[in-house]
This record gives structure tokens, C-alpha cells and sequence, in this order.
């Protein structure tokens, strides 16, 4: 039987990050940050390490619980920012948090296949929109990651 | 068998009718609220098309027929619960959370001191815990909890020493979680052997048995309307007439007060004193309507009937999953209620309840406002199904079903 718009919810990618979390762990602080987020809807509790050296986001580890939206994005979030300059770090936080507004602004807001593009494997999040009170449950990582950059490297 | 037939008051709830994506709704939340029947729904469309008008000191005739709606539903409910004093036992409250904050800010604050304590369980809800918390800033009581043993019932192997300076010994009749009935009657008795008095949260116990005060040996009972088929907005509180008399009111203002001078205030008597305001009149013709139709059902009928389908519900859990699905309760119905708190391994209980939605089943997802409960069991939230009066077997297939999708999507 078709599972409707649970599939788009539920994508592949999606639970793949859910069983096979990446970047799970701690980071000694410091010269770590930590910053822990909290779900109260559903429980969802996340702890994140991040290491910054010369406006580069060089390093990040998650753990906590939470259901698969949650904890699959938190992994995505980790591949997709690890590595990167904090402003394309911060760039990349503001187009996911677009991607996931979409369901309350209604299509015009939508991203362009351009920028889905651009999204990598985080695009496989899109289907959070349609479900809005999973929309916390995805973007937790993301609001907690705001915070730790703001502690980390205050001015960029 | 009994002559009680769970599928004539499905055909009594109008919204038992409804389709969610595509398929008919598999309605259970009960433990949340109830779905009313027609004659509830219609007792209020009634009352604003027919009668309404504010309660008390009215002279025309639909100011009489609203008071006469609100203070015979009064009647209806001391008759419901068996209230030794009647009518003037029962206070109108908003919940049964209005009506634990009504015990503690009137009974509590005037009553007890620093030092004296007041007994809860591990796995009341949040209703019969906050309260007593706030009272606790400003009093300096003590807050003390029965534990909950691993067999997800009362542990009071230490009851006794639990028991030392007790004033009220507060606790659930049916938990909300675990489905667990608790021997409330046999507590109580000895609570007022050591002097204690009693407060009952039936919220989970109204809609499902027969509730009688003096059996279980009750001083306070709060429940909620919306929990028994009734409507929200609207709870009771019932307390022993003499304990209602001496305390102080709650909320000021209209309604409450027998005279208002430039100096100051003489509370109303009897249960007016705990309802300032304009009341929710339109909810006690729903409520009214609610009882009857409990009544009509025959709740020690209704009892017998969710008992078998809770155990028939346990054992199919039990054996489709082969383990995966934990029920977090009393694995036998046996002093138990038709609530059952899932723990899906590997299956966060909001993706349960998400997947289940796509089969048209509401079940609810979370603490259930116990968190001190999930906590003990080392939970962060469960996926709770829970039965009402019209809650029949396909109800369970259509979970088992949905739950086996749920199952092999995340493994
Ligand atoms: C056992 C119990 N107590 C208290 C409450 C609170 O009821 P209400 O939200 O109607 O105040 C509930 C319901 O959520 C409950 O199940």
C-alpha cells in the first residue's frame, strides 16, 4: 500500500541518517563549545560540539535523543556545515531554515531547483514542510548550531 | 456478556464518523479526551439556541431556565459520584487541574505549615504535582511521592514510614500512563488512620466505572468533563461539605460574594464561594447530558466490557511484536485501565504516532504530563492508545496493523 505523503517525509537519505547517525559524540570543551537544545514537544534533547579555527567550523559532534526528523537532520546538519567557512556555514543555515518555512508561507517561498540543488543531501528534509509540527523536530539542530556559532566566534 | 453494546454509542459520536487520510478514524486518545455523543453536542446546541441567558439573580424566564440547567446538573453530579451531601458538595471548576489548584491555594495554604506533607505517587500527573510545588514556595511543605515499582504499580513496601506527618495523601485512581488503577480505598483508610485527609484525581476514572466517594473513602475528587463525553471548559471538584465550609475561596470577584462593603468582603456560601465569574453554563448542560448517557450505558457495564478489550489488546501486543512493542503498564488488566503507553523499539513515539496518523489512528505521542513517571522508567516519551466506551477490537487491529508499518519503515 502507498504510504502517501509519509514517503516524503520518510525519505531513504532521511533514514539512513536516522540508523546510522554521523558525527555522534563529544568534543573535548575547550576548545570546543557546547550548547545543548531542547524539544519540548516531543522530548528531543541535543548536545553540540563545535570547534572554530580561523573562521573555519573545523570540527562538530552531536548526542542527545529524539525522534528520526530530529536526529537525521542534526546528522545531515553535521556533513553538510563540517569543513566549511563559518559564513557559508551561516548561509547554509539560512536556506534550510527557508526550505522549511515553506509549508507556513505557502510555494512562493519555495527554493528554486537551483538552490535545492545546492542543498545537497539536505533537500531530502523538504518534506518536513509539509508536516508542521515535525518543523521543530528539524530545525532544533540548526537553532542550536546559531547559538554555538554565536558563542563560538562571536563576530562573524 | 452484558447488554452493553460498544457499537451503538459509536453510532451516538458523530465524529467517530470521520475519514483521515482516506480511511475511517481509529479514535484512540481517550485518556486525552473523550469524543461526545450527539445528545451531549445537542444538550449544548440546545441550551445557547433555547435557554441561554447568565446564571442567578435573573427574573425572566430564560435566566431561571439557565440557572435551573447549571444548579441541576450540580444535582446530577453529586448524584453521579455518590456525594454523601449533595449538590453543595460539588464545585464547578474549569478542569480538574483548576480543581487540584483550588485544593492547595484555598484547602493548602489555609491548612498546612512548614514541616507537613503532603503524599503524592510517582506517577501522578502534572496536575497533582505543580500545584503542591507552587504551595511549597510559599509555605515551606514538604512534597513526598509513593514510588512506583518495576510491576508499574504502587510500591508501599515503606507506607508506613511514607505516612509519618501526612496532611493529605493526593493521588490518581487511574494513571494516565501506566493504565494502573491504584487501591485507592484501602490507602485512604489508612491515611485517615494517621489523620490524613484524601484528594482523588478520578480523571481517569469517571468515564470508565462507577465512581462512588465514600467507597473509595475520598475527602477531595477532581475530574474533567471532557474526559467522561462531556464537553471542556468545565471540571468538578467535590469535597466533604464540612471541609467546602471552612475553607477559604479561590478566585474574587462576582458570583462568590455574599456582601461587598468599601471595607472589604463576605464570601457567598456554600459551592458559589469557589466560582467567580460568569460560569461555564452551556458545558454543565453538556456535562448533564454526558452523565445521563454514562448512565444509560451502565458504567459498572462499561467497566467489565473495556476490561476485556484491554486484556484482548494486551495479549495481541504481546504476541505480534515478539518484543518489539513494550507495553510500559501492568501486562494483565487486572486492576487496570484501557490505557496502553507503547514503547516501540527503535521507533521514536513520534514517528509512531506520525505513521499511525497516515492509517487514520490517533494515538498520542509525549510525557503525558508525568514526566517524574517517565523519568523512573527511563523514558523521554511513549506512544500512548487509549480506549473509551466506543472503542471496540477492529480498533485494535487497525493499530496492530499500523504498527507493524511503523515497525518495518525503521528497521
Ligand atoms: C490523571 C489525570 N489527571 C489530570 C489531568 C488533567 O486534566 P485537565 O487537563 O482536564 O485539567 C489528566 C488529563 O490530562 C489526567 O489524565
Amino acid at each position: 500500500m502507498s504510504l502517501g505523503n509519509l514517503d516524503e517525509l520518510y525519505r531513504e537519505i532521511v533514514l539512513d541518517h536516522y540508523r546510522t547517525p554521523r558525527n555522534r559524540g563529544e568534543l573535548p570543551v575547550p576548545p570546543a563549545v557546547r550548547v545543548e537544545g531542547f524539544n519540548p514537544l516531543c522530548g528531543d534533547e541535543i548536545a553540540l560540539y563545535v570547534e572554530v579555527h580561523d573562521g573555519v567550523l573545523t570540527d562538530i559532534r552531536l548526542s542527545g535523543h529524539g525522534c528520526s526528523i530530529s536526529q537525521a537532520s542534526s546528522s545531515l546538519m553535521s556533513v553538510a556545515v563540517k569543513g566549511r567557512p563559518l559564513g557559508e556555514v551561516r548561509a547554509t543555515i539560512e536556506r534550510f531554515k527557508a526550505m522549511m518555512t515553506v509549508g507556513e508561507t505557502g510555494a512562493d517561498a519555495a527554493p528554486s531547483v537551483a538552490d535545492l540543488r545546492t542543498m545537497g543531501e539536505l533537500a531530502a528534509l523538504q518534506g518536513v514542510a509539509q508536516f508542521p509540527v515535525r518543523i521543530k523536530c528539524a530545525t532544533l539542530a540548526w537553532n542550536t548550531l546559531t547559538q554555538a556559532l554565536d558563542e563560538a566566534a562571536p563576530s562573524a | 456478556m452484558t447488554s452493553f453494546n460498544p457499537r451503538r454509542v459509536r453510532a451516538d459520536v458523530p465524529l467517530l464518523g470521520r475519514v483521515i487520510n482516506d480511511r475511517p478514524i481509529t479514535y484512540l486518545d481517550s485518556a486525552s479526551s473523550t469524543v461526545p455523543p450527539r445528545a451531549v453536542i445537542e444538550a449544548m446546541d440546545r441550551y445557547y439556541s433555547l435557554r441561554h441567558a447568565n446564571v442567578h439573580r435573573g427574573v425572566y424566564q430564560t435566566a431561571n431556565e439557565a440557572t435551573d440547567v447549571y444548579e441541576g446538573t450540580r444535582a446530577d453530579v453529586a448524584r453521579f459520584i455518590g456525594a454523601p451531601g449533595g449538590a453543595d458538595e460539588i464545585v464547578f471548576t474549569k478542569n480538574t487541574t483548576e480543581s487540584f489548584n483550588l485544593i492547595a491555594r484555598s484547602w493548602g495554604a489555609a491548612n498546612l505549615r512548614a514541616g507537613d506533607v503532603v503524599l503524592v505517587t510517582e506517577m501522578e500527573h502534572h496536575a497533582n504535582i505543580v500545584p503542591w510545588f507552587q504551595l511549597r514556595e510559599t509555605t515551606g511543605i514538604e512534597v513526598r511521592f509513593i514510588p512506583v515499582g518495576d510491576d508499574f504499580r504502587l510500591d508501599l513496601s515503606e507506607i508506613d514510614r511514607l505516612l509519618d506527618g501526612v496532611r493529605l495523601l493526593s493521588l490518581t485512581l487511574v494513571s494516565n500512563v501506566l493504565g494502573t488503577r491504584n487501591p485507592v480505598a484501602a490507602l485512604a483508610a489508612r491515611a485517615h488512620e494517621r489523620g490524613a485527609l484524601v484528594a482523588v484525581d478520578a480523571a481517569q476514572g469517571v468515564a470508565h466505572d462507577v465512581t462512588d466517594v465514600t467507597q473509595l473513602g475520598a475527602d477531595f475528587l477532581c475530574f474533567s468533563a471532557h474526559k467522561m463525553l462531556g464537553p471542556t471548559g468545565l471540571g468538578v471538584l467535590w469535597a466533604r461539605r464540612e471541609l467546602l465550609e471552612a475553607m477559604p475561596p479561590f478566585l474574587g470577584g462576582g458570583g462568590m460574594i455574599a456582601d461587598v462593603r468599601r471595607d472589604g468582603f463576605t464570601p457567598a456560601d456554600g459551592p458559589a464561594k469557589f466560582e467567580a465569574g460568569t460560569p461555564p453554563i452551556a458545558e454543565t448542560a453538556g456535562l448533564r447530558a454526558a452523565i445521563r448517557y454514562l448512565e444509560s450505558l451502565g458504567l459498572s457495564d462499561v467497566a467489565a466490557y473495556e476490561h476485556g478489550l484491554t486484556e484482548r489488546a494486551l495479549a495481541r501486543l504481546d504476541g505480534e511484536f515478539a518484543g518489539r512493542v513494550r507495553v510500559i503498564g501492568p501486562a494483565t488488566a487486572l486492576d487496570r485501565g484501557g490505557v496502553l503507553s507503547l514503547d516501540v523499539a527503535g521507533v521514536h513515539p513520534h514517528d509512531v504516532a506520525q505513521v499511525l496518523d497516515q492509517f487514520g489512528v490517533c494515538v498520542r505521542p509525549g510525557h503525558h504530563c508525568a514526566k517524574p513517571l517517565m523519568r523512573r522508567f527511563g523514558l523521554a516519551a511513549t506512544a500512548r492508545a487509549s480506549f473509551g466506551p466506543y472503542s471496540i477490537d477492529e480498533d485494535v487491529d487497525v493499530l496492530i496493523d499500523a504498527l507493524r508499518h511503523a515497525v518495518a519503515m525503521f528497521s
